[in-house]
C-alpha cells in the first residue's frame, strides 16, 4: 500500500524525459514534427527563447483542440457584435454550433437598442442549392433579414460547400448593399481556409477594416479615448474592464469585439490609443489602423490584478497627464486592498500547486498571472492557434517563413489616409515615452515570461494530454470543453478558459477576486480523490480461484 | 440488364456515338434506358428529335420530392426509355453532386428495377472523371461495363488514359470494367493502327473504328441519329455493327494506364512528331 502511494506520487520532472515519452508513441514522421511543437523553456537574458514549430498544420488522425476558420471569423470575432445580423451561409449545422458558444455577453444600452446575438440566421442550404448554387437563396435570406429587422448591417459567412460551388457571397453583397442602403459585406471564411480558426480571425480583421472602420468620422465625447482589442467579453471580463476604465476617466471608443456595436467599429478610427488583449486574433486591425489613421497601439492585458494595474499605467502614462496619472493610481489604490484579501486567502491553499493551460492564441499567456498571484506555477502551457511571434515576441516576425496555408489568407495593401491620417503624438514625444522604457508595437510572447525549463507545447492533442497528467500530475488543467471531460475523468479538475463554465467574469479586479476563489474551490475540493472507486485502490474482499 | 458507361474527352462525339448505337441496339430488339449525365440535357436529343425534356435536377428543383418516373423519363426512337440528369448553368453550383443526386433518385424512383425488364441502360458522362460527381456511374456498381469513345488526337488519347486510371480505382470496390475503346475517327493519319496499339497497351480492344463521315452531321442538324435519318447510309451500318459488337463483347478487363512519356512515343513511332 505505503509503496503504491509512493509509486503514485514519484514524479518524473525531468522536462526532456516527459517530452520523450509524449512522442514516444508516435510514427517517426510525426515525432519529429511534434518535437518542433513541444519545446522545453530557456529564456536567456535578452529575453531569447526557443523556437517553436507553431500556426503549421494539425497531423492527421490527431485529436486536436483546434477550430475552422469560420469559427474563427464568425464565432470569435464578428460574433460578439449584438447590431449586426450574422448570416451564415451554409447548411444549418455551421450555424447553430457557431451561435453564442463562447458566453459573450452583451449589454443594451436603452430598450430600443437592436440586439440579433440572440437570433440565429442561416440560409440552410439544401441539396439542391449545392447543385444549382446558393447565391439566389443568400439574395433572399438578406432581403428577410432585412425585412423583418432593418439592421444598420448585414454580413454574411461562407461555410465550406459554398468555397467548394464558388458562389461569390461578395458580389451578392455589393448588390444587396445597393438595393437595401445599408451596409452588407461578406467573408470567404471557409472552414478549410487555414490551419487554424486563426485564419478565420485575420480574413474577419480584413472584412471589418475594408466595410466598417472609417465609416463614421465624427469625433465623439470623452478624454483620453482609446480602442479595446481583442477583448471578446466572455462571461462579462468586458463589462469589468469598461467599469474600470470608467472609474479612471478612460473613454472606451469601441471594443473589438466584446459587447461592441457597428457603430463603434465606424467610428473606432477617432480613438488615440489601440490596446491590445489578444495579440493573435486582433493585430491585424491594430496594424492597420496605425498606417491608416495613425494610432499607435500598446500591449496591455487585464487579466491579473497587477497585470490590470500596470496596463492602466501604461495607458496613463501614454497619455502623460497628470490628471489621468493620479486618477489611475486612485482607483488602483481603492481597489487592490479587497484583491488582496481574497488573494492572499485563496494563496494558502493554492500556493506550490501546478497549472497547466492549453488555450487560445493569449489567454494560455494571460492566465499566467493570475496563477502566479495564487503562488501556483505554471509548469506546461501551449496554444492552440498561436504563432511563433505569440510564443517567442515580436521581435521573430521577419524570421517567421510564409508558408503556402498563410499565403492563402489575404494581406491588405493599406496607405495613409489622404484626409484622415492624423499622428496622435509627434515625433518628439514618441522618443521622450520610448526613452522612459515606453514600448509601443510590443509583445514579448509567452515563453520569456515563463519559468526555464518549463513545457511549451503547441496545438495540444488528447493523447499528450494524457501522458502530462500521468508523468506532471497536475492540480488544474485550463483549456476548452473538448479537453474538459477527458481531463476530469482523470480526476484533474478542468478550467474552461473560452467559456469560463458558468463563471466569469475574471479581467480586471473583481474578475481576478472570482477567478481567485473558483480556482481554490477547484483544486482544494476533495471530489477528485473519488474519481478511482474505492475498491480499486483498497479492496476490502480480495479471493483467487482454487487452482490459481 | 446490362449497365454502360460511355466516357471519353469534351467533344469527342460521345453522345452521338452512344445515341447511334443505342438506336443501332433498340434495332436488334433491345429494351434500353438511356441517362445523359452532362448538365447541358443533350444527351438524348438526337433519339427524341429535340431538347424538349424535364430533366431531373429540374424536376426534383420545382416539385420537390413528389417527383414520379414518369416526370422525367420519355420514350424515343424505337422505344428507348431517355432522361437527363441536367444540372446546373456553367459557373454555377456543382455539376458533380447533381449527377449524384439524379442518379440516386432514378434508384429510387425504380428506374432500374427488376419488373421494367430492362436489356441495357447507358450512362453517357460529360468529358473527363473531373471529380467525384463524374465518377459515380462508375462507382459502387452503377455502371459495370465502360467503352471510352477516342481519336487519334493526343488530348483524346491522353483523356482515355486519364479514364482508363479512374477505372483501376473503382474497379477494385464497384467491380468496374473495360470493353473497350471506340475510335470516332478524325482522319488522323495512321489513326486506326495507333488506337489498336494503345488498346493493347491498356490492355484492352478497339472494339470498332467508326469512320468520319458528313451524314452524321446532316442527321444532327435534323435531330435524329444517322439511323432513323438515313438508315440506308453506309454510316448506319457502322453504328449497327458497333451495336452488334458490344452485344457480342465478353472482353472485359481492369486497364493498365500507361505514362504520359509512353502514350508519347506511341505519337512518334506512327510519325506524328513529324
Amino acid at each position: 500500500m505505503s509503496e503504491l502511494v509512493i509509486e503514485k506520487y514519484k514524479e518524473k520532472t525531468d522536462p526532456e524525459f516527459i517530452k520523450k515519452e509524449l512522442i514516444k508513441k508516435y510514427p517517426t514522421k510525426v515525432a519529429r514534427k511534434r518535437s518542433k511543437q513541444i519545446v522545453v523553456n530557456k529564456v536567456d537574458g535578452d529575453k531569447n527563447v526557443p523556437e517553436v514549430f507553431a500556426n503549421t498544420r494539425t497531423i492527421p488522425g490527431i485529436i486536436t483542440q483546434r477550430g475552422c476558420t469560420y469559427a474563427g471569423c464568425k464565432g470569435v470575432i464578428l460574433g460578439p457584435t449584438r447590431d449586426l445580423v450574422n448570416i451564415v451561409h451554409g447548411p444549418i449545422g455551421c450555424s447553430f454550433y457557431a451561435w453564442l458558444t463562447r458566453r459573450n455577453q452583451t449589454r443594451l444600452t436603452s430598450e430600443d437598442d437592436e440586439n440579433y446575438m440572440t437570433y440565429c440566421f442561416s440560409t440552410d442550404m439544401q441539396e439542391s442549392d449545392i447543385v444549382f448554387g446558393g447565391e439566389k437563396k443568400l439574395k433572399d435570406a438578406i432581403q428577410e433579414a432585412y425585412d423583418l429587422f432593418h439592421p444598420k448591417a448585414i454580413s454574411i459567412f461562407s461555410t465550406c460547400p459554398v468555397g467548394l460551388i464558388g458562389d461569390d457571397v461578395h458580389a451578392v453583397s455589393r448588390e444587396m448593399k445597393e438595393k437595401l442602403g445599408i451596409n452588407v459585406f461578406g467573408f470567404s471564411c471557409e472552414g478549410y481556409k487555414g490551419v487554424s480558426q486563426s485564419a478565420g480571425h485575420h480574413i474577419a480583421n480584413n472584412g471589418v477594416f475594408k466595410h466598417i472602420i472609417g465609416e463614421d468620422d465624427s469625433i465623439g465625447d470623452g478624454e483620453y479615448r482609446i480602442n479595446l482589442l481583442g477583448e471578446y467579453n466572455i462571461g462579462g471580463d468586458g463589462f469589468e474592464i469598461d467599469r474600470i476604465l470608467a472609474d479612471c476617466g478612460i473613454s472606451v471608443v469601441s471594443t473589438f469585439s466584446g459587447n461592441s456595436t457597428y457603430d463603434q467599429f465606424a467610428n473606432s478610427h477617432t480613438a488615440d490609443l489601440n490596446t491590445i488583449m489578444c495579440h493573435r486574433s486582433i493585430n491585424y486591425v491594430a496594424e492597420m489602423m496605425e498606417k491608416k489613421f495613425g494610432i499607435p497601439w500598446i500591449k496591455i492585458n487585464f487579466i491579473g490584478a497587477k497585470a490590470t494595474a500596470k496596463s492602466l499605467r501604461k495607458i496613463a502614462e501614454y497619455f502623460g497627464e497628470e490628471k489621468l496619472i493620479k486618477k489611475v493610481e486612485e482607483v488602483i489604490k481603492k481597489e487592490m486592498p479587497y484583491v488582496d484579501d481574497v488573494m492572499s486567502a485563496a494563496r494558502k491553499k493554492c500556493e506550490g500547486k501546478k497549472a497547466m493551460l492549453f488555450v487560445g492564441g493569449s489567454r494560455a499567456h494571460h492566465y499566467q498571472e493570475l496563477f502566479k498571484e495564487l503562488g501556483m506555477e505554471t509548469v506546461s502551457a501551449g496554444y492552440e492557434f498561436g504563432h511563433r511571434d505569440d510564443y517567442e515576441g515580436r521581435k521573430v516576425l521577419p524570421s517567421i517563413k510564409i508558408d503556402a496555408d498563410s499565403r492563402n489568407i489575404e494581406e491588405l495593401e493599406v496607405s495613409k489616409d489622404p484626409k484622415r491620417y492624423k499622428p496622435r503624438k509627434t515625433k518628439e514625444e514618441l522618443k521622450a515615452l520610448t526613452d522612459q522604457g515606453f514600448t509601443f508595437e510590443a509583445y514579448d510572447g509567452m515563453m520569456s515570461e515563463m519559468e526555464q525549463d518549463s513545457i511549451i507545447i503547441d496545438d495540444l492533442n488528447h493523447h499528450e494530454t494524457e501522458v502530462l497528467i500521468n508523468l506532471c500530475k497536475p492540480d488544474i488543467i485550463c483549456a476548452g470543453i473538448k479537453e474538459k471531460y477527458v481531463v476530469q475523468k482523470s480526476g484533474v479538475p478542468l478550467k474552461q478558459l473560452h467559456s469560463y463554465d458558468s463563471g466569469g467574469p475574471y479581467a480586471g479586479f473583481k474578475g481576478a477576486i472570482n477567478f481567485y476563489k473558483d480556482i481554490d474551490r477547484m483544486v482544494n475540493s476533495k471530489v477528485w480523490g473519488y474519481i478511482k472507486p474505492p475498491w480499486e485502490s483498497d479492496p476490502e474482499l480480495s479471493a483467487k480461484y482454487a487452482w490459481e | 440488364m446490362r449497365k454502360i458507361a460511355i466516357y471519353g474527352k469534351g467533344g469527342i462525339g460521345k453522345s452521338t456515338t452512344t445515341q447511334n448505337t443505342v438506336a443501332g441496339l433498340s434495332e436488334l430488339g433491345n429494351k434500353i434506358m438511356v441517362v445523359g449525365c452532362d448538365p447541358k440535357a443533350d444527351s438524348t436529343r438526337l433519339l427524341l428529335g429535340g431538347l424538349a425534356q424535364n430533366t431531373v435536377l429540374d424536376t426534383l428543383r420545382e416539385e420537390g420530392e413528389d417527383v414520379e418516373l414518369d416526370d422525367i423519363m420519355r420514350i424515343g426512337f424505337n422505344g428507348v426509355q431517355c432522361t437527363e440528369s441536367g444540372g446546373p448553368e456553367p459557373g454555377v453550383g456543382c455539376a458533380g453532386r447533381g449527377i449524384i443526386t439524379s442518379i440516386n433518385l432514378l434508384e429510387q424512383l425504380g428506374a432500374y428495377s427488376e419488373d421494367k425488364d430492362m436489356d441495357y441502360v447507358f450512362y453517357d458522362v460529360l468529358g473527363d472523371v473531373v471529380c467525384g460527381g463524374f465518377a459515380m456511374p462508375i462507382r459502387e456498381g452503377k455502371a459495370e461495363e465502360i467503352y471510352i469513345v477516342v481519336s487519334g488526337e493526343m488530348m483524346a488519347m491522353y483523356a482515355a488514359n486519364n479514364i482508363c486510371k479512374g477505372i483501376v480505382k473503382f474497379a477494385e470496390s464497384g467491380g468496374v470494367k473495360l470493353g473497350g475503346l471506340i475510335c470516332n475517327s478524325r482522319n488522323v493519319d495512321f489513326e486506326k493502327e495507333m488506337i489498336e496499339e494503345l488498346a493493347k497497351k491498356l490492355g484492352t480492344q478497339m472494339i470498332h473504328f467508326i469512320p468520319r463521315d458528313n451524314v452524321v452531321q446532316r442527321a444532327e442538324i435534323n435531330k435524329k441519329t444517322v439511323i432513323e435519318h438515313e438508315g440506308e447510309n453506309g454510316q448506319a451500318d457502322e453504328y449497327r455493327s458497333l451495336a452488334k459488337k458490344i452485344m457480342e463483347n465478353e472482353n472485359f478487363v481492369v486497364p493498365s494506364p500507361i505514362e504520359i512519356e509512353e502514350l508519347e512515343e506511341l505519337l512518334i513511332d506512327y510519325g506524328l512528331a513529324g
